[in-house]
């Protein structure tokens, strides 16, 4: 605001050239060092006539403010056309930020911890394809900035507005810096047609052209799953120019839409100038059974490992790593403490097609060549490239066969099968069903103490007989007389995870059992507040199903 | 939103919330897990709810007023099992159920509250603490609130004591003018160097005479030297307003009943509830709630709604105040539109108001469109021009814009509200920028005009609510002890 230029009205105490700064000017010396431009009153000393003076002055400016010159703003957020939330479910979105931001202080242990519960809300709410309240939308990017695991799924719910926001504060810059969320299409593009620039390009065209970094990225991703082969038509087209990192994180994001019509692109790719690029190019190139490089690995291994007349596994590790090699992204440095010869060995094996595997050993099937013995302690090799390229692969045949029953102990004498190394990955290669029954059964036998990976490649609400398993150990852990806590990570994901309808089942385990000499002191008093707060979750989860329902048409 | 029939938005029961901790734990409660034995009827909620004890805690609200009961040993009102009740109640999933038989120890209770309700006019009326014409002697007004006196007091005794007031509040008065006569003749550059410790005890002075507008006048006078570039100017400006106040009260005699009821506002001379609304006429409309700002200092809470005479046009601020964690009365919703009298504080430009009676609610209420129609930069800042040449002393006055657009700030300039169709613009108050979220607003109007509502004074427009339609509230609870200026 700036004050007005009109001439102040006179009055008889002020001279009227006296300006607001001769005033202040006056004050700040003192009236004793400088005589004041007023004129005080018969009887009147000087100061009291400058205050006076002072006292005109103020509430005249004040009262005659104009307004300021307006700055230019922001030019407008692009429209978003999703469904705006059901009234519940928004203020249940308000309340889980809200907790974010007040975390639970002085509230009781037997009560839901909402912002665990903010991924799945995100996460259902973007599966129904709402959009998220204008009014919300900063919470929400504070929210997404303080927890990385948020980020996709808060930034997909935010949508164009929230990137918007994103570019007008320093705070919010990590939006703007890739996975940010999914974007969709712009609406508008039909086809190739001439867009409203009138330049030939369609939008897409144009925001893949002139986009930001984290705009290009999604709109690939969306491009990518809405026709693979355009997607990929949109990347090729400007590949030349762009930065190596930027390859790089272009080429990661084919991973998901991945089709044996990349497969040119990719062996071009092999060649890039980024060491980084020509990893990841081959890397894709191994997940395509069909691939050209796929075949060239496979005819290296056949080189290598082979069946004898006995029934065993013979290897013979390849002797060098040549260029044609190397060009197929095999590293020749091993890691230190590791042989060359394995390590070529093992990187061949993990990007050979496992169907070969049956076709070289006599139409066995994977099971029968897992069980197989392996000649001069190469199994624990061997087997753990198969599990790399089961994992790769998606082979759920594969997964299986290594994965072997869940019941099995693992052998004290023996090495570990290498499947347990790391069984949670290969069980992601496997249907839900199957996955959360194979959890489910190793629960049965060894308990919860290292269930929590893999409880985490579940599919959520977890189906039974999983749920039922989860349930069952720590009423086994809590009869057993131990302290919940020991259990904490176990009881938050079956907060998150377990079915809502579990609920009533649980009820009363919420009870304080009796105290017996084999107990933990007090320990019956903290599982009830334990099973209190997982039938608290599960009921206020149940809720939030119902609040956020499917937009109407 | 009639609060006797129909259910309660998610919204207004958090808006009775006396804290951010109540509001999240009040959430966490809102889940049917922990509640049995829940029911509804007539304006009555009831649950139990499982605690850590064995004994479940009896909840039970009543939603004229409203008034909260809990056997719960907290000391927030409402407690966060009202909260959180209420908040299961509003969300009308079934959970409580309508229509059902109270339990004795609810039914009872709702009773006996009806009962002394019907008995005497104070349920309804909902009287505030008496109060003088701003929040700007927040801390008086609640003590004047505490010492009310009784109704038998004699005639003669409280004149006696008037007068004893006015002779303290003249005596501080002539001190503080000697005491800026003094600044102003050694000049304002000493002040600088002076520090806190001489006001210190010139406020202390105040209180000793019984004026606390002064003494919060005086306690911001200790803080603008060290306030940043400028601080000359508004040292003086000041100076210069709280020597109006000494001059104002020092010849009240001599000025209009408007501008002396002013002047003894301003001075925290506090008129008690019971006398305005005997001697003042109410004004009826429809009020529609404009907004809603809390403060704090860490014991008291100082609740501001704002409202808007839909027929009358009028301008009212209600002011309440919460000591030790309890929720300030009333708890009006942003949004809410309510038929009421209001009783305005004597002034030579009334805004304060108390609540006088709250008359039905017809059926077809909130039918209309939700947000209020504003007005452009200029006409704002004219109404401020046009109030303060009534009250000096007014720091803001309640606007509610139209069409305006927020520019967020940059490095070398604040923020701004533009209204594309003129160019102009008027400054957001900077001191908005750690209580305010304008980042909301900004989001809410995405680059294109909104309408807000707040408060348009010489430093700025401070937003307090905007629409989407729906009301966006955009003030948190303000912490005064950081604030330039130590204004409360």
């Amino acid at each position: 605001m700036t004050p007005r230029t009109a001439p102040p009205a006179t009055h008889p105490a002020v001279s009227p050239d006296a300006s607001w700064d001769d005033l202040v000017a006056a004050a700040l010396l003192g009236t004793e060092r400088r005589t004041p431009p007023v004129t005080p009153r018969p009887g009147q000393d000087a100061a009291a006539a400058l205050l006076d003076a002072a006292a005109l002055s103020t509430v005249r400016r004040r009262a005659g403010l104009r307004p300021a010159p307006a700055r230019p703003a922001p030019a407008p957020a692009p429209a978003d056309p999703r469904p705006a939330l059901p009234p519940a479910a928004r203020s249940r979105l308000t309340m889980l930020l809200a907790d974010r931001s007040a975390p639970g202080r002085g509230s009781p242990r037997s009560a839901p911890d909402l912002a665990e519960l903010l991924p799945q809300w995100l996460a259902l709410a973007n599966h129904h394809g709402y959009r998220a309240p204008d009014a919300l939308l900063p919470a929400l990017l504070d929210a997404a900035r303080a927890r990385t695991d948020l980020r996709p799924e808060a930034l997909t719910l935010g949508g164009p507005r929230a990137l918007w926001l994103a570019r007008l504060n320093g705070e919010w810059k990590f939006a703007l810096r890739g996975g940010a969320g999914r974007a969709t299409l712009p609406p508008e593009d039909t086809g190739p047609a001439a867009g409203p620039g009138g330049d030939g390009r369609s939008d897409t065209q144009r925001l893949w052209e002139e986009g930001l970094f984290a705009e290009r990225v999604s709109l690939l991703a969306a491009a990518r799953h809405h026709d693979p082969a355009a997607g990929l038509a949109l990347l090729s087209g400007t590949w030349a120019t762009e930065r190596a990192e930027d390859r790089l994180m272009f080429l990661d994001s084919l991973r998901d839409d991945l089709s044996p019509s990349d497969e040119p692109f990719l062996e071009q790719a092999l060649a890039d100038r980024s060491r980084n690029v020509r990893a990841t190019a081959a890397e894709l190139l191994s997940a395509l059974p069909g691939s050209a490089l796929a075949a060239r690995m496979a005819g290296r291994t056949r080189g290598c490992v082979s069946l004898t007349g006995a029934g065993r596994i013979a290897v013979e590790a390849p002797g060098a790593c040549d260029s044609a090699m190397q060009r197929d992204g095999i590293v020749t440095k091993p890691p230190s403490g590791r042989g060359e010869r394995s390590w070529w060995l093992g990187q061949l094996v993990e990007a050979t097609p496992l169907d070969r595997w049956t076709e070289w050993f006599g139409g066995l099937d994977a099971a029968a060549i897992v069980a197989l013995p392996v000649a001069d302690g190469w199994q624990a090799d061997l087997h753990a490239a198969w599990c790399r390229a089961a994992v790769r692969q998606r082979s759920a045949e594969w997964s299986r066969a290594l994965l072997g029953a869940p019941a099995l102990p693992p052998s004290p004498g023996d090495a570990a099968p290498a499947a347990w190394r790391d069984p949670a990955r290969l069980l992601s290669a496997l249907p839900p069903e199957e996955r959360a029954g194979w959890v489910a059964e190793f629960i049965a036998s060894h308990g919860l103490s290292d269930a929590f990976r893999l409880l985490g490649v579940c599919a959520v609400p977890w189906a039974e007989p999983l749920g039922r398993a989860v349930v069952d150990a720590l009423d086994i852990a809590r009869d057993a007389g131990s302290y919940p806590w020991s259990f904490s990570g176990v009881m938050g994901l079956a907060e998150r995870c377990l079915d809502p309808g579990q609920a009533d089942r649980l009820e009363v385990l919420t009870a304080i059992p009796d105290e017996d000499e084999d107990t933990a002191p007090g320990a019956g008093g903290y599982w009830s507040e334990a099973f209190q707060r997982l039938v608290g979750t599960l009921r206020l989860r149940e809720t939030i199903r119902a609040e956020l329902t499917p937009p109407g048409p | 939103m009639n609060p006797q029939g129909e259910r309660w938005t998610a919204e207004q029961v958090l808006a009775l919330a006396p804290d951010a901790a109540s509001r999240t734990a009040g959430g966490r409660l809102a889940a049917a897990a922990p509640w049995s034995g829940a029911g509804a009827r007539d304006g009555g909620v009831w649950g139990l709810c499982a605690g850590s004890g064995s004994t479940p805690y009896r909840t039970v609200v009543d939603l004229d007023g409203p008034g909260y009961q809990c056997s719960c040993p907290s000391r927030k009102f409402p407690c966060k099992h009202a909260l959180g009740l209420l908040l299961l109640w509003a969300s009308g999933s079934g959970e409580v159920p309508d229509g059902g038989e109270p339990p004795e120890w609810a039914g009872d209770w709702l009773t006996e509250r009806r009962r002394r309700a019907a008995g005497g006019p104070g349920l309804r009326a909902a009287p505030g603490p008496a109060g003088n014409g701003d929040a700007e002697a927040g801390h008086g007004d609640a003590e004047a609130g505490r010492r009310r006196p009784g109704g038998g007091a004699d005639p003669e005794a409280v004149r006696h004591r008037a007068e004893r007031r006015a002779r303290r509040i003249a005596a501080g008065a002539s001190e503080l003018e000697r005491r800026l006569t003094d600044l102003l003749r050694d000049g304002l550059a000493a002040a600088d160097r002076a520090g806190f410790g001489a006001w210190d005890e010139t406020a202390a002075r105040m209180i000793d005479a019984q004026a606390p507008g002064l003494e919060a006048r005086v306690r911001e006078l200790a803080a603008i030297p060290s306030s940043g570039a400028g601080w000359p100017s508004r040292l003086l400006e000041e100076c210069a307003l709280a020597h109006l106040l000494d001059q104002g009260f020092l010849h009240i005699d001599t000025l209009s009943e408007e501008l002396a009821a002013t002047t003894r506002a301003r001075i925290g001379v506090t008129l008690p509830v019971a006398e305005l609304l005997a001697s003042a006429e109410p004004v009826r409309d429809r009020w529609l709630v404009l907004g809603r700002q809390d403060g704090t200092d860490g014991r008291l809470t100082t609740r501001r709604v704002w409202l808007r005479g839909e027929h009358t046009g009028r301008m009212a601020l209600l002011l309440s105040f919460g000591a030790g964690g309890q929720s300030p009365e009333p708890a009006l919703p942003t949004g809410l539109r309510l038929d009421a009298d209001l009783v305005y504080y004597p002034s030579a430009r009334p805004l304060r108001a108390a609540l006088a009676e709250r008359h039905p609610t017809p059926a077809d209420a909130g039918s209309e469109g939700l947000v209020p129609p504003g007005t452009g930069v200029e006409t704002a800042l004219a109404a401020y021009g046009e109030a303060l040449a009534r009250d000096p002393w007014l720091e803001g006055w309640p606007v509610v814009l139209a069409g305006v657009t927020p520019v967020p700030g940059t490095e070398d300039a604040g923020w701004q509200l533009a209204d594309p169709a003129t160019g102009l613009a008027l400054p957001v108050d900077p001191r908005c920028a750690g209580r305010t979220d304008l980042w909301r607003l900004l989001a809410t109007a995405g680059g294109g005009p909104v309408t807000v509502f707040g408060e348009c004074g010489h430093r700025g427009f401070a937003p307090v609510t905007t629409w989407d339609p729906e009301p966006v509230p955009l003030t948190a609870t303000a912490t005064a002890t950081t604030s330039q200026g130590g204004r409360r």
